[in-house]
């Protein structure tokens, strides 16, 4: 899981920022590009690729990272053994995953160390739907089918992009997350298909995860900044709206057919078109969550930071002093 | 003022909602080591990722935990990332073959033409 479709961006021009690079290196990296050949750590990169990757990757590790804390919230009552074994092998995979990640980004140059303080300090962000609170474990069954969807749905776009480090560990991560998939979706059904107590929690959650989801694709194509460049680099795969459409083609029908509802009354595909259409999630909420407004975000840089605090006398004691830093290989 | 979360094993651990701490040093999280794999035996070792450790021993046991949970692994080798010796991708036209490296090729030695005609002119001076 939980993929960031969204880049937060400077909202600078691009173009304007590869002035300063020589072209014909310029050049001969996005021939290279063009031809469908990867770009591996020590080539040569405009600054803008580079940084413009770090923001994007750092990012999706982050919210490997946070998303498994509302999902490890249930593990303590997860509703009998099975499903308790499982919840912890995804929550395990899920921070494996930011691993991954976090070691993808170092290849371009940026120590776990200032990753890991940009994240409980506030500066970098991480997928917004994890500023909300898990309240029943309905929601949490709906984390697993829904946010992983809409994560793979924006993975397996990435994993075609230009960064060599970063195809490879989304290749494994996509390997990993259909069981995620298939065990939230079981969960799901589980609830819709039982009493009606277990379907009015299922539906309760759906109500509160809908915007949320939404959202997760980041804004409309309309009013998100210039994105030319990274799609020609092959940093961005799809445009936001896009992929939000192949979420909904995919899970909307999948939803009401268990007899479930959406929250949004305009909601649907128009047959002419071949898209759905829908009203318009709230940005302004979106804006106000990201930059540290929800309802969790506090909790969940607070409990990072502890996590961090916690283990540092057992990092302490296995300190090796002739330890030198050199970036991972690949 | 303490978080009250959803999740009891947080709000039983009295986490200070402004808490400054966790800050990181650099090298906290250790050195890197690069992981290789042999999924069965009988075929190569073959590097999968890195692990952040802070002894050999130590990278195998994340090893294991990163890189084994799902399908097979009979044998993992770790060695720390400042110890390998890289070529650079610039440098890659010393790879090239030349044409003048033919020899070394299997498709160089074509010897049925030469056979043929050799069995052709035995089969003539027997007649």
């Amino acid at each position: 899981m939980y993929g960031n479709a969204y880049i937060e961006n400077n909202g600078k021009e691009l173009n304007s920022l590869t002035a300063n690079e020589d072209p014909i290196k310029l050049a001969e990296f996005e021939a290279r590009i063009a031809a469908g050949e990867k770009i591996e750590p020590h080539d040569w990169m405009p600054a803008e690729y580079r940084k413009q990757l770090v923001r994007m990757i750092e990012q999706h590790a982050h919210s490997e990272i946070i998303g498994a804390l509302p999902e490890g919230t249930w593990i303590t009552r997860a509703p009998g053994f099975r499903r308790k074994m499982a919840l912890m092998a995804k929550v395990q995979d899920e921070t494996g995953h930011g691993q991954l990640l976090y070691n993808a980004a170092e290849t371009l140059g940026k120590s776990r160390e200032d990753m890991t303080n940009d994240l409980i300090t506030g500066k970098s962000k991480y997928s917004n739907v994890f500023n909300y609170p898990a309240k029943t474990w309905a929601d949490s069954a709906v984390i697993a089918w829904l946010i992983d969807a809409g994560a793979i749905v924006n993975q397996l776009a990435n994993s075609k992009g230009s960064y060599g480090p970063y195809c490879r560990a989304l290749e494994r991560i996509c390997a990993e997350e259909s069981f995620h998939l298939k065990y939230g979706h079981d969960n799901v059904v589980f609830l819709a298909t039982g009493t009606p107590k277990q379907r009015e929690m299922v539906q309760d959650a759906l109500n509160r995860w809908w915007e949320p989801i939404m959202h997760f694709f980041g804004p409309s194509d309309k009013m998100s900044v210039h994105t030319e460049t990274l799609m020609k680099w092959k940093v961005k795969m799809a445009s936001n709206d896009d992929m939000r459409q192949t979420f909904l083609d995919m899970y909307v029908p999948k939803i009401w057919d268990l007899g479930l509802t959406l929250p949004d009354p305009n909601l649907r595909k128009n047959d002419e078109t071949g898209k759905w259409e829908y009203t318009e999630p709230n940005w302004e909420v979106f804006k106000q969550v990201i930059n540290g407004n929800g309802p969790c975000n506090k909790e969940r840089l607070a409990v990072r930071r502890k996590a961090e605090e916690n283990g540092r006398w057992v990092r302490q004691a296995l300190l090796n002093k002739n330890a030198k830093y050199v970036a991972p290989l690949s | 003022m303490k978080i009250k979360s959803l999740d009891p094993r947080v709000t039983r651990s009295n986490i200070d909602e402004d808490t400054q701490e966790g800050i990181l040093n650099p090298l906290d999280h250790f050195e890197t080591y690069e992981v290789f794999e042999q999924r069965k035996r009988g075929i190569h070792h073959v590097h999968v990722g890195s692990v952040h450790a802070p002894s050999a021993e130590m990278a195998v046991v994340f090893a294991k935990e990163q890189y084994t949970r799902r399908g097979q692994c009979v044998n993992l080798w770790v060695v720390k990332t400042s110890d390998v010796f890289v070529t650079e991708y610039e440098d890659s036209d010393i790879f090239e073959t030349t044409v003048n490296k033919k020899y070394r090729e299997p498709d160089a030695y074509k010897v049925i033409d030469r056979i043929n005609a050799f069995k052709e002119r035995n089969a003539k001076q027997n007649a």
